[in-house]
């Protein structure tokens, strides 16, 4: 079963142009003198041919009035490079990869590198000071704006939904 | 009525405000899109819709075709998007068992009526029908190679994949087209298979 497939898949590669030099000649060797090989590429060769000559189908008579009258309502937008600023997205980028790696070089150096035992973790998480992290003005006041953030997002989500739902009905 | 202008000329007038040039390229590639919907969305009055959108989608980010691809490569990226976008809003269950279980019907029905009608139509709608009865991915593959005159590369920009898993894709759409053909136009497929 699986070397008929084979079989099957190196035919659809040769009458697709998709084989290479070496086995496209080995296959022309074989369609001369392999009657199997030559009445399965004749059957493909002539699915090949049935689905290329399938009609395409057509919409209403009325299409492209249709669209016409539609774009008629539109105006092209603008391209995105005119709007987009890569300096900006470098900028995001680096910022947040700025702040991966520093959080990653803070990790490795709470590390012992020095510990033996392999049954408990490098970092014990139960001695962690986290209160040294929430003590301070100014992160207590970033994550008091993303709180807020946060609501005005979710605000705006239900907002949305109240908004979609009162339409459907 | 065509005016002989490539796509890109066409392209370029619309982008100089000539808005009525677009229609050029609506009668150009309306077939394409249309058929390429269908096939994926399997209700024509879903499909008219949606290849509308398309047009106007693509009319309104047309400042953004850069040229890299071809138009229809580029267009056709847009079907793909907006079918997507569609089946998951709907959830429709377009699944080929669902047409399968509606040839089965027809076939314990009027199995007699069935053969007669079958032998009349011709190997090309057989071929049609068998594409019908495909799941969505495999039909659109299936249609964007044979129909679209998409190259490997240019379905794997298409599909957002790479072209060696379109390549595979592709086989895979293939085998099943056959196995539906075997399984309802055995008698047609005889003189194929």
């Amino acid at each position: 079963m699986n070397e008929q497939k084979n079989f099957e898949k190196q035919l659809w590669d040769y009458i697709d142009g998709l084989s290479s030099h070496e086995e496209k000649a080995s296959i022309e060797k074989l369609l001369q003198n392999n009657i199997e090989w030559k009445n399965k590429y004749d059957e493909l060769l002539e699915v090949q041919q049935l689905l290329r000559s399938s009609d395409l189908e057509q919409p209403s008579m009325r299409f492209t009035k249709n669209v016409m009258e539609e774009i008629a309502k539109f105006h092209i937008a603008p391209a995105t490079k005119n709007y987009i600023n890569n300096r900006i997205i470098w900028g995001i980028g680096t910022f947040f990869i700025t702040l991966i790696v520093g959080f990653l070089i803070y990790g490795f150096a709470q590390m012992d590198w020095n510990f033996q035992d392999t049954s408990k973790p490098m970092v014990d998480l139960s001695k962690f000071n986290y209160g040294r992290f929430f003590n301070n003005n100014l992160v207590n006041v970033f994550m008091m704006v993303n709180v807020v953030l946060g609501l005005v997002l979710l605000d705006r989500v239900l907002a949305n939904k109240r908004k979609k739902f009162q339409r459907d009905i | 009525m065509s005016t002989g202008l490539g796509d890109n000329e066409v392209i370029s007038r619309v982008l100089q405000g000539e808005q009525g040039a677009y229609a050029e390229l609506v009668n150009r590639y309306q077939g394409y899109v249309f058929t390429l919907v269908l096939r994926m969305i399997k209700s024509r009055e879903d499909a008219e819709e949606i290849a509308q959108d398309v047009f106007v989608k693509a009319y309104r980010a047309l400042a953004d075709f850069r040229g890299e691809s071809k138009f229809s490569t580029w267009l056709y990226t847009i079907v793909n998007t907006t079918c997507i976008t569609f089946l998951r809003k709907k959830k429709l269950e377009v699944h080929s068992l669902d047409n399968e279980k509606i040839f089965e019907v027809a076939d314990s029905k009027d199995s007699g009526f069935r053969a007669n009608i079958i032998e009349q139509k011709s190997r090309v709608n057989m071929v049609n029908e068998a594409i019908a009865m495909l799941n969505p991915d495999d039909a659109e593959i299936i249609t964007l190679f044979y129909k679209a005159e998409q190259n490997l590369e240019e379905i794997a920009r298409i599909l957002a994949i790479e072209a060696n898993t379109a390549k595979v894709r592709l086989h895979r759409a293939r085998a099943r087209l056959k196995e539906k053909m075997e399984k309802h136009f055995s008698e047609e497929v005889k003189n194929i298979y």
